[in-house]
């Protein structure tokens, strides 16, 4: 019992030391320990910090449908190269592409052309779609559902990013925004005490498309929801009273307009987009610019269109639709679209950021003010100060001096548990400061029972060597079964909770870790100095 | 100095004996507990029901009816008023807005807080959630299942290092745990949230931990005194683990009390389920899941190979050299 071999002392107040060392930098101003060697830090929750959390849900079925309508026009198109083979009836209906094929001799021909636009999905031996014939002439191509889940998750993986840009462009400290299943977003902001900018940035995916006009439609038709082929009808609310530019259409639906289906440029070709204000009205515009390639195609474009209009498009709705009065070689425009400062600038960097793959909805929003962090930090630091006198003051009158060597423990425990907590980069919570609190509570458990223990075994008549031997043996296995069970429900919350329950179950399960050997271990070692010293025959206990 | 001892040396309370009403009265509690939740159900947060929750700090305590019809008055849906931690603060509950877009609980949320700045001065926003039918469905059942597994995997921990019956005796135990906790939240109608269910499983972690100190004590007397009978086994080893039960319990509610009192509002209701987690969890350690031991027909496996000491019979025999 009394060996207690040097290097085991050495290597327990090493690491004992070290570890709360770690929890240092966390007790001063982030710009003071910048400069250190190793500044590990402990977080602090947007509970405690103030600030927004955002859960995002894409809306996953118009991706998937314009997938298909994609596939559609894809179709289309390579069906018209030449040789051109000749197919009519396509449609979208029932979420796959189908066609008939005129003349069955292609049949070959277009299989061929078809398997083309398809490609593997990873290694799981799949393609992305399913080419089927049906009736000898009928092509039925269906999305796959590997290739679905590919799309959904390169779409998501590309709205993570845009997010990200979006953020930034807040100018915010340290947003964290992570994926999180394969459809959702998480974003916290701390410090941000007003989500309502950012939820305004997230809301559109902010598709920019130009495309030329089709000033040709029949507007009887297109009342109807008939559009020329090649042509896509779009919603142009701004234009509402004006009758632009089709004359006879209904006053009392929303005015619609038909465009090219191909657009001329996308926002994929801006390189920047800010706002200003115009010369003439001075109203907020946005300015954009294109890349090198996308201005050429836009001059060609321009040049070839004089004195026809183009809409400008965003989201699927037409901003203005203005006339070209002469080619635009300069790469660079404006969007003219009654904006406000606020929506304008909200414009712009929905545009530099890029278009989001996919709409994003918010399902869950959570937002702490930093009132209220701080006095919940003040109230969790106070509560656990106050914890930690009231137990070390009850252990020592209990137990005496194995009482105060218990405390040095508690004591430890709750820096080393600190030091853990920075070197893993946790996040404290206040359910957190909640498992600190909870944790002192419960690791002197393992004092009181190899004490507990101690006492029984001076009863039984035992030396005080062999009581404090048998103590702590006997009472280790049952701090470890104990623990175990601490530690499954501990896991099971990290696993299956969600935010602040995670933050609990961190603090509880390096607690029950730590707690383990500062309780037994450290103490042990303590009581075997102690032992040693002095040769006590008895002990107060 | 002499030394502060709260349960006297040698106590020797004939638990086992009280089992059967331990036993009615358990039930019968439980009972209560579960019609509770049924009659008077739980106050759910919107955590678990969806909704927006808005907390306000005012400058002066306000007049609830003034700013029920300041928040009446937006057409907003039904607003529901508590006050949290002090006269100054109140949470404000509403429906979600039929339509899913952000934009309209966006709306709201700005409504609510903009009339309550024009008609209270110095009122400040501390706090808001919403969150949507969906999530809060995903919550509750993330909740439920949490609590199920570790409630199953405790119980086969519990069965793998003894014998089933503990399995059994623990897991009933647990069960009369949570459903008392329920019960509680039924009774006070405090908020039930996702900070209670992390309240629930500590409860269960904690008093699994009760309940394996006194199994293993029972575990090993049972190898020490081998023809003892059970009862006096199980009464002999609760006796035993007495001062330890009443110690544990004691400095956890020390900390706990501490955390209730001086730990903010916004924990209030944790820290209760904790507090009465700790009574409950103690009391069916003791009365529960050991006497349950008999009931289920525990018994120690006769070894014919080391008889047990003449004298452990008695029972009454702890003082005095052990067996090693």
């Amino acid at each position: 019992m009394l060996d207690f071999p040097r290097w085991k002392v050495l290597s327990i107040f090493g690491l004992l030391a070290v570890l709360m060392a770690l929890a240092i930098p966390s007790f001063f101003p982030e710009d003071m320990t910048k400069g250190w060697p190793v500044h590990p830090r402990i977080n602090l929750g947007l509970d405690l910090a103030g600030g927004s959390y955002l859960l995002l849900e894409a809306d996953t079925s118009q991706l998937v449908t314009d997938r298909v309508n994609l596939m559609s026009d894809s179709v289309a198109t390579a069906m018209r190269k030449a040789p051109q083979i000749d197919v009519g009836d396509i449609t979208t209906d029932g979420g796959k592409v189908s066609f008939m094929l005129r003349n069955v001799a292609q049949l070959e021909e277009a299989r061929q052309r078809l398997s083309e636009m398809t490609t593997g999905v990873g290694t799981t031996g799949q393609r992305n779609w399913d080419i089927q014939v049906v009736d000898a002439t009928r092509f039925v191509i269906t999305p796959t559902k590997a290739g679905i889940d590919e799309a959904i998750d390169s779409a998501m993986s590309g709205a993570t990013e845009v997010v990200r840009r979006r953020i930034d462009s807040l100018g915010t400290r340290e947003p964290t925004i992570l994926r999180q299943g394969p459809t959702r977003i998480v974003v916290q902001v701390p410090g941000l005490q007003d989500p309502t900018a950012l939820k305004a940035l997230l809301g559109k995916t902010a598709k920019l498309e130009f495309k030329l006009v089709d000033t040709t439609a029949d507007t009887a038709k297109l009342a109807v929801g008939q559009s020329p082929i090649g042509d896509q009808i779009l919603p142009y609310p701004s234009a509402a009273g004006r009758g632009f530019p089709y004359v006879g259409y209904p006053q009392n639906k929303v005015p619609v307009i038909a465009v090219r289906r191909a657009a001329i440029i996308t926002g994929q070709d801006l390189t920047d987009a800010r706002v200003q204000n115009d010369s003439q009205t001075n109203a907020p515009v946005v300015a954009f610019q294109f890349n090198t390639e996308g201005g050429k195609r836009f001059a060609r474009t321009t040049q070839e269109n004089v004195n026809k209009p183009f809409a400008i498009i965003l989201d699927g709705s037409v901003i203005s639709a203005p006339n070209i009065e002469g080619p635009i070689l300069g790469g660079s425009g404006v969007i003219q679209g009654g904006f406000t400062f606020q929506s304008a600038n909200d414009l712009a960097i929905q545009l530099k950021s890029g278009a989001l793959p996919v709409a994003l909805k918010v399902i869950e929003e959570r937002t702490v003010g930093p009132e209220l962090g701080k006095d919940s930090i003040d109230a969790g630091i106070k509560a656990s100060i106050i914890a930690v006198i009231l137990v070390v003051v009850f252990m020592l009158v209990t137990y005496g001096r194995f009482g105060l060597y218990a405390n040095y423990a508690v004591v430890i425990n709750v820096l080393v548990i600190m030091g853990v907590l920075a070197v893993l980069n946790g996040t404290l919570t206040l359910p957190g400061i909640a498992g600190f609190v909870l944790t002192i509570g419960t690791a002197v458990d393992a004092n009181v029972l190899i004490n507990e223990r101690i006492r029984e075994e001076r009863r039984r008549g035992r030396s005080v060597i062999q009581s404090v031997e048998l103590g702590y043996k006997e009472a280790s296995r049952t701090i470890f079964e104990a623990n175990m069970t601490h530690a499954i429900s501990g896991l099971v919350m990290l696993m299956l909770g969600s935010g602040p329950v995670k933050g609990f179950a961190v603090v509880l399960l390096i607690g029950i870790a730590t707690s383990v050997f500062t309780a037994v271990t450290f103490t042990r070692m303590l009581v075997v100095f102690w032992l040693r010293k002095h040769r006590p025959q008895t002990i107060n206990i | 100095m002499r030394l502060l001892k709260i349960v006297p040396d040698d106590t020797n309370i004939d638990f086992v004996r009280l089992r059967y009403w331990a036993f009615g009265l358990t039930t019968l509690l439980t009972i209560a507990a579960v019609a509770l939740v049924f009659v008077h159900r739980l106050n759910m947060g919107v955590d678990f029901v969806g909704g927006i929750m808005i907390e306000e700090k005012f400058a002066v305590a306000p007049s609830m009816d003034k700013v029920r019809k300041v928040v009446d008055d937006l057409k907003v849906g039904e607003a529901l008023l508590q006050q949290v931690g002090g006269p100054t603060t109140l949470s404000i509950r509403l429906p979600r807005p039929e339509s899913d877009d952000p934009a309209a609980t966006n709306q709201v949320v700005e409504k609510v807080k903009a009339a309550l700045a024009q008609n209270f001065a110095g009122a400040q926003f501390s706090k808001q959630d919403a969150v949507t039918g969906k999530v809060s469905n995903e919550l509750v059942w993330n909740g439920i299942l949490a609590v199920v597994v570790a409630v199953l995997l405790i119980g086969l921990f519990a069965i793998f290092r003894f014998e089933w019956q503990f399995g059994i005796s623990t897991v009933v135990a647990i069960v009369h745990d949570v459903l008392m906790t329920l019960g509680f939240f039924a009774l006070t109608q405090f908020e039930f949230d996702l900070n209670i269910v992390a309240a629930v499983l500590t409860i269960i972690g904690y008093s699994i931990n009760d309940k394996i100190v006194i199994d293993d004590r029972i575990r090993e007397n049972m190898r020490r005194y081998r023809k003892m009978d059970m009862r006096e086994i199980i009464n002999l080893s609760v006796n035993e683990t007495l001062p330890r039960t009443v110690m544990t319990s004691l400095t956890i509610l020390l900390a706990l009390f501490a955390l209730l009192i001086f730990g903010g509002h916004v924990l209030r209701g944790f820290t209760a389920a904790m507090i009465l987690g700790v009574f409950v969890g103690t009391y069916s350690s003791i009365y529960v899941s050991s006497s349950l031991l008999i009931t289920l027909g525990l018994r120690a496996e006769p070894t014919p190979d080391k008889p047990g000491k003449p004298n452990a019979a008695t029972g009454a025999e702890r003082v005095g050299p052990g067996n090693n």
